[in-house]
């Protein structure tokens, strides 16, 4: 390297003399120190709330606002009938075509509760305001900031207010009201509001105007609205997409989930600062009082053990705690044994209904669905359900023309399906269709070990074939990677509770494989040695100098063929002489001559479950009992009409 | 090249067995199965008295009404039928067109009788060893791979080879060597030199070493195929000449000379006329490196499969010779290899000037 010898000297610091610079005094920083409004931050960074492309952003708001109305009907215990609107707007022309579109009107239309007069512009047009984060219940929405980011970012991007139109009763008038939100000092702006006649006699109907893309596929509007009908199978949703025609999904399963209670904290789940805030909030005036009354499952006697361990008074006055003696007490909490927190602030969606979402939407021949006990991460309760669809429904497999018969040449194989299963996450029944690879569903789908199941999986990767998995997390606190609630965070009861429902569906399919294996296996078998025959006659022909008697050969040994491959038998095998899913509680069979398993679904006339069919009672005793072994029902399950 | 009806040869009459034993099977309706000798470490003893290793008595069934075994069954017998059709019209084949020939899409499907030739050679191996029948004798041959030259004189349909006037090159020995096709008319070597790669083979050749010390020189370029090795064993008992074996000093290298020597744990049955139990071991030995100089930075390190591979080769039974497990451990000790080609490091011709004389001077080899 000749430029390694003749290199320049290193230059030299040049002499401390800094160049000139405009100094700031504290006072004048001082100057420019000012509060924050959480509206301003979120202005600058929506990517934090899902609004980081337009595409995602047309998402999130139609997300938000069924979120909301789902949340609403089902807290005061009415079965959600919604209406979802997307159309494409253009400033006075005729709007282009939805895929060119880059403005749209998202109306949100539910039979809820309504909201009362006052609450309207705070809860569409505040950061931060709402009933659900301040207490520890199940809910779809968890932090009061969804509809009204929705609305800001309307009002960012297009300058339209929101518009709400609720109406509480038949009796009480409903109101309009149009919104903005103050970015400075995230307050409510009304610029309209007025008593309307609306057709509806109870409900709430949301209008944003946004900037965004309409565009179908993976993670669309269109996927949102399908994936959340699986999920909620009590929802009756009608969607209007910007172009095509009118979905309507009827209501598959007539039932509320049961409304999940609310909690109080379980002392496993809070952190020091969290305890030091409850210490000066709380109402008692002893410091037992105050753990027994403010938490759950801590009786007076624990209450009486973590006081001892702290070394601290159980009269102490709550207030007077502080500093290391909140510390002290923060540990004894940590150390002392404590159940678990009370499960019936959960409400899962349930095996019957999660089996009608799938066998409803997704074509398949083989459904299962699985919910886990609920378990406990860090203080927060959570049940973890998992459900699969597999297989291809029987007209599907009809349609997919035959490969044609080319003999292979060397190096060639098969048509390799590289179909790989796709999974759909929800947590608390919200599909999560963003950051797949970040979400802890995704990393347990890929931990398990699916070829155990009779499923191809090449390392590292999601099973192969035609599958859906679907996996929901319901819990008061979901553990979100981020504010705009895409992928669930890691934690190892998670993983673990995912992978034993995951392993319990596997099982599942697995013994469905094998059935259905072994059925085709002895017709192939005899198929193979019929195939093979020939072949040897002919060769023993030529080997004996083609002097052999090859029909005698050929039928002495397809009659054995026949003999040992079963005979008769084969055919029954083969015969679709129902083998039900004897042994595989909550799944469905689907097969060309029909459906097999108990389908929770029934017609309400009583017609075997066809197209429009809605759900029985959903109390597990409604379910049929098990098939007892070796009696063979083929016939769907759905004729039978329960009590109402 | 039609002829007359002639007399099927004894190897064509075995294959016709195959048909045979089919036929007989549907006749009594039992699933027709060909016993096959187990070709593997587990069924094959090494006979000490006569330096052989022999296959051991083992058998696996191969039926046809068996879904796992039913299409090697048919291929067995496909390969059968195209074995049998080289003996009637008298030629030889290469596995490869074996293939070729046994290959064809099945009637009414589109599922090929074989899909690579790894599927038709093992089959050809197991007619070998169920036939006892050598692969020369099926007429089969593999490439011609390696080279003999020194003073010989072989008869090869009908043309006079004399070995001592091919120059640098020699002679490509063919696949078969069986006295019906190769006669050795003349041979004054005093012994034959089997050199495990050709580089080195060449610069013997190139350096005359065969008219210096009176020798054949053959190479078989790496693991010596069949032609070679039965050469050698052919100029051994015919000729009296002692062989030695001169392989790099790997575990490798360590193989091959047992293969010549003793036979392989594969086709155990052809050792009967393959195998040499009177080789010698000239090198490259695990001592040699400290006898003869070579510095330390011309060795190899051993890697994880050499070692896995040494550890194996001192388990065998024709391994436990006092001199080579100390042999073979001296070489895991020092943690290297070195390949015939290093002796180069000291000089171009230090292999025909230094190595093999002294050696040969010193009698310095392992039995």
């Amino acid at each position: 390297m000749e430029g390694m010898k003749s290199r320049p000297p290193a230059p030299t610091p040049k002499p401390a003399v800094p160049p000139p610079r405009a100094t700031v005094s504290a006072v004048e920083m001082g100057a420019r120190q000012r509060e924050i409004s959480v509206s301003e931050f979120f202005t600058k960074n929506r990517h934090l709330l899902g609004f980081d492309s337009p595409r995602k952003a047309l998402l999130t708001c139609v997300k938000e606002a069924v979120d909301n109305a789902l949340d609403a009907c089902e807290e005061a215990g009415i079965l959600p009938d919604v209406v979802v609107k997307v159309e494409a707007v253009a400033n006075g022309e005729a709007p282009p075509p939805a895929s060119q579109a880059s403005r749209f009107r998202i109306t949100v239309t539910d039979n809820g509760p309504g909201i009362v007069r006052q609450q309207i512009p705070p809860i569409f047009a505040k950061l931060l305001y709402g009933s659900k984060f301040h207490r520890l219940r199940m809910s779809r929405g968890q932090q009061g900031i969804g509809i009204s980011a929705a609305g800001m970012y309307g009002q960012l991007t297009t300058g339209k207010p929101v518009q709400i139109t609720s109406r509480t009763s038949a009796r009480a008038p409903a109101h309009y009201f149009e919104v903005q939100i103050d970015t400075k000092k995230n307050e409510p702006r009304i610029l309209e509001k007025k008593q309307i006649a609306w057709e509806s006699p109870r409900g709430t109907q949301v209008t944003m105007e946004i900037e965004g893309r309409y565009q179908k596929g993976r993670a669309s509007v269109d996927e949102y609205i399908e994936q959340t009908i699986i999920a909620n199978s009590h929802v009756k949703l009608t969607y209007v997409p910007p172009e095509g025609e009118t979905k309507e999904y009827a209501r598959s399963y007539e039932q509320l989930p049961p409304a999940p209670r609310e909690i109080k904290p379980h002392p496993y789940g809070i952190e020091l600062g969290m305890l030091l805030k409850m210490l000066q909030d709380t109402r008692s005036h002893s410091l037992s009082g105050f753990l027994a009354s403010d938490f759950s499952r801590v009786s007076p006697n624990v209450a009486a053990e973590i006081c001892k361990a702290a070394r601290l008074s159980p009269n102490a006055r709550p207030r007077d705690v502080h500093g290391q003696a909140a510390e002290n007490l923060y540990k004894a909490i940590q150390s002392t044994k404590i159940m678990a927190p009370p499960t019936n602030c959960l409400s899962p969606i349930g095996e019957p209904a999660i089996l009608a979402g799938l066998y409803r939407q997704i074509k398949g021949e083989f459904y299962t669905a699985v919910t886990r006990p609920p378990a406990v991460y860090r203080g927060n309760p959570f049940v973890i359900e998992a459900g699969l669809a597999f297989g291809r429904a029987p007209e599907q497999a009809a349609q997919t023309p035959a490969t044609k018969a080319i003999p292979l040449a060397e190096g060639e194989a098969e048509k390799d399906d590289h179909e790989v299963a796709r999974i759909i996450r929800y947590a608390n029944r919200v599909p999560l269709l963003y950051q797949p690879a970040a979400c802890e569903i995704t990393k347990a789908v890929l931990d398990t070990t699916w070829r155990n199941y009779g499923v191809a999986q090449s390392r590292g990767s999601l099973p192969a074939g035609p599958m859906v998995i679907f996996v929901h997390m319901a819990s008061v606190w979901v553990p979100f990677t981020s504010e705009s609630k895409e992928a669930i965070a890691e934690y190892d009861e998670i993983h673990k509770e995912i992978t034993l429902a995951l392993r319990e569906c596997g099982r599942r399919l697995g013994a469905f494989l094998r059935r259905r294996e072994r059925a085709h296996s002895e017709f192939r078998r005899r198929n193979i040695f019929e195939l093979y025959i020939e072949e040897i006659v002919q060769s023993c022909n030529r080997l004996k100098g083609g002097r052999l008697a090859t029909a005698k050969l050929r039928d002495q040994l397809l009659k054995m063929a026949t003999k040992i491959t079963g005979g008769g038998k084969t055919d029954e095998l083969l015969g679709k002489n129902g083998s039900g899913p004897e042994g595989l509680p909550h799944s469905i069979i689907v097969t060309p001559e029909g459906v097999e398993g108990e389908v929770p679904v029934v017609a309400p006339n009583g017609a075997p479950a066809a197209e429009e069919p809605v759900a029985p009672p959903a109390a597990p005793e409604a379910r049929a009992p098990r098939k007892t072994k070796g009696k063979a029902t083929p016939k769907p399950r759905a004729g039978r009409k329960k009590k109402r | 090249m039609a002829k007359k009806p002639r007399k099927p040869t004894a190897v064509e009459k075995k294959l016709v067995g195959v048909a045979d034993l089919v036929i007989a099977a549907a006749e009594k309706r039992k699933d027709p199965t060909i016993a096959i000798p187990v070709r593997s470490l587990s069924n094959v003893n090494f006979n000490e008295r006569k330096g052989l290793i022999e296959m051991g008595k083992r058998k696996q069934a191969r039926s046809f009404f068996n879904v796992a075994m039913a299409k090697k069954f048919m291929q067995t017998v496909l390969v059968a039928d195209a074995l049998s059709e080289l003996q009637r019209a008298n030629l030889t084949t290469s596995l490869r067109e074996i293939y070729y020939r046994t290959k064809h899409t099945i009637k009414d499907s589109h599922e090929n009788t074989l899909d690579t030739q790894d599927e038709s050679d093992p089959l050809i191996e197991d007619l070998e060893v169920t036939l006892t029948a050598l692969r020369e004798e099926l007429h089969v041959r593999a490439e011609n791979a390696g080279s003999i030259v020194g003073p010989v004189v072989f008869v090869d349909d009908g043309d006079r080879v004399d070995c001592t006037r091919l120059g640098k090159g020699g002679y490509s020995v063919p696949s078969i060597v069986e006295p019906e096709y190769l006669q050795i008319a003349r041979c004054t070597a005093d012994f034959v030199l089997l050199v495990e790669k050709g580089t080195q083979w060449n610069r013997l050749s190139e350096d005359k070493f065969w008219r210096r010390y009176n020798c054949v020189l053959l190479t078989g370029n790496g693991q010596p195929p069949r032609g070679v090795r039965r050469l050698a064993r052919r100029l051994h008992e015919e000729k009296q000449l002692p062989v030695y074996v001169l392989v790099d000093n790997d575990p490798w290298g360590y193989y091959i000379y047992s293969v010549i020597k003793q036979g392989s744990i594969n086709l155990a049955f052809e050792s009967q006329r393959m195998a040499i139990p009177k080789a010698k071991f000239m090198g490259l030995s695990s001592a040699d490196p400290e006898a003869y100089g070579l510095p330390r930075n011309v060795g190899i390190k051993l890697n994880d499969k050499d070692v896995a591979r040494a550890r194996e080769l001192l388990a065998y039974t024709w391994f436990q010779k006092k001199s080579w497990q100390e042999e073979i451990k001296r070489m895991l000790s020092s943690g290297l290899k070195y390949e015939l080609d290093a002796l180069a490091n000291k000089d171009f011709q230090y292999l025909t000037k230094k190595y093999l004389p002294r050696k040969l001077k010193e009698k310095d080899w392992l039995d």
